[in-house]
């Protein structure tokens, strides 16, 4: 042993050469995933291997907060069943009265040689936890690839549009909210009929509608809905309720913001809806697609939206 | 009983076997990937666990080991592949360079220099997200540095443990 030379001289390369090597090797890393796209194999083949490990990491806190639900108090359980009650039969009536009018809108619309809608069907999905991404705002819900998740799929709670699925996993899926900076979401003012492109607002919570003319129509408590012109999302789901409505003479648009009507933090279970596709095919040179494609564009990894049309 | 007294540096430890090194590394990954509610005022547990072998077994926990691990972290949180991975290089290596330093101080003096090096990894982190576009998401992100910093007393106690007790059933029969 005291002849072998000491341990310095064996340990390889110098501390900034290795230094060197692994950050371009990130840095590589990097730009393969966020500008090509090339390294979701290697993503994929990843999450299924330490997928036990986020099951081992997850099952405590599952198993503990179904106990405490185990030890729920008779009262409580009681009144949120009589609520429920109540919101079944409201929701109830409300589903026939719409089955009554979506039977009467097909009759119009086949009168007036428009293409029919088609039905969508939906998965329900529990919201398994916040996305741990604190640049982006995400859920991960507990639904996958093998319950027939589509990456691009519109995901909705009781009160509304929520997000969309964005990319999916065997067991579960992230859904971007609409909140995220980079998404967007096609919109429509229930009032009159205007149309425009709601952007996520990032940190804020809220939506911003680009891209309207400071003399738009539009005030502050109207409600906007899916336009379901992208084809992704299904036509009429509640979006938001706009908030603010900011004109300046300097400015050629208003600025707009938009209080969203679903929330994360409202309930734990949501629905994935499925692609409402369409029987007409996407014309060659369309104006109105153009924010929004000009969006994708400039984000690269908002490819799904562009594969849903 | 006289290396009870001495400072935290010199006190000889017995060595670390590979398999606790794996162990603590699970063990903070798996802290990492609870769902938390709010992610940004959660101690990068991966970040401080490896800062901790940098520090302690600068030979047997490197730059490779660190940039596994990034990947890893970056995989099962859905982020930017290789955004953890860089940070956690540069976390290993200035932890690596500062480790003979770092040691000579008191536990609550290491966790100063810790928390220069988690907010330094996180702020490499910011850097890469703002590139590839992303909002600055509010200074709350120096919470989680500072907290995991916070917490490297406790691990520098908890390292402590295992040789106080493989040596005391010796001690009577020494000599």
């Amino acid at each position: 042993m005291e002849h072998s030379p000491p341990p310095f001289f064996k340990r390889g390369p110098a501390p900034l050469v290795r230094l060197a090597f692994f950050a371009s090797l990130s840095l590589a890393l990097l730009v393969l995933d966020a500008r090509f796209r090339y390294a979701e194999g290697l993503r994929s083949a990843l999450a299924l291997a330490i997928h036990p490990l986020q099951i081992a990491a997850t099952a405590p806190v599952e198993l503990a907060l179904r106990a405490a639900g185990y030890f729920a108090d008779q009262a409580r359980l009681r009144e949120e069943n009589a609520r429920l009650q109540a919101r079944l039969v409201e929701a109830s009536v409300a589903a026939q009265r719409a089955e009554a009018f979506a039977a009467e809108l097909a009759e119009l619309r086949r009168l007036a040689g428009a293409a029919e809608r088609l039905p969508v069907e939906a998965t329900a999905a529990e919201i398994l936890y916040h996305g741990r991404d604190p640049y982006a705002r995400k859920v991960v819900i507990g639904r996958g690839a093998r319950d027939g998740v589509k990456p691009g799929a519109p995901v909705v709670n009781e009160s509304g549009v929520l997000g969309q699925v964005t990319r999916v996993h065997a067991l579960a899926a992230e859904v971007t909210l609409l909140t995220d900076k980079d998404q967007a979401i096609p919109v429509q003012v229930v009032r009159n009929g205007l149309r425009a492109v709601a952007f996520g607002a990032g940190a804020s919570g809220l939506l911003e509608l680009r891209f309207l003319a400071a003399n738009a129509e539009i005030q502050a408590g109207d409600r906007l809905v899916t336009s379901g012109l992208d084809g992704t999302y299904p036509a009429g789901l509640a979006v938001a309720t706009v908030a603010r409505v900011e004109r300046d003479a300097a400015d050629a648009f208003a600025r707009i913001l938009c209080q969203p009507a679903a929330s994360v933090d409202a309930g734990r279970y949501v629905l994935v809806l499925g692609h409402e596709t369409r029987l007409a095919p996407y014309p060659e040179d369309d104006a109105a697609g153009a924010p929004e494609r000009r969006g994708a564009k400039k984000k690269p990894r908002r490819r799904e939206s562009d594969a849903a049309r | 009983m006289q290396l009870a007294e001495l400072p935290a540096g010199e006190r000889i430890l017995a060595p670390v076997r590979p398999a606790t090194i794996a162990a603590s590394f699970a063990a903070a990954l798996a802290l990492a990937f609870l769902p938390w509610r709010n992610v940004l005022l959660v101690p990068d547990f991966v970040a401080l666990a490896l800062a901790f072998w940098c520090v302690h077994e600068p030979r047997r926990v490197g730059l490779a080991t660190a940039w596994a691990l990034g990947v890893v972290v970056d995989v099962g949180n859905g982020v930017l592949l290789g955004q953890h991975a860089l940070a956690y290089a540069l976390l290993a290596f200035g932890a690596i360079q500062l480790s003979r330093r770092i040691l000579w101080f008191g536990l609550w003096g290491q966790a100063l220099h810790v928390a220069v090096l988690l907010v330094l990894a996180q702020a490499v982190a910011l850097a890469v997200r703002i590139a590839a576009g992303a909002d600055f998401p509010g200074w709350t992100i120096l919470v989680g540095p500072i907290i995991g910093a916070a917490l490297w007393p406790a691990l520098g106690a908890l390292r402590l443990i295992p040789p106080r007790r493989a040596s005391e059933p010796e001690a009577p029969r020494a000599l």
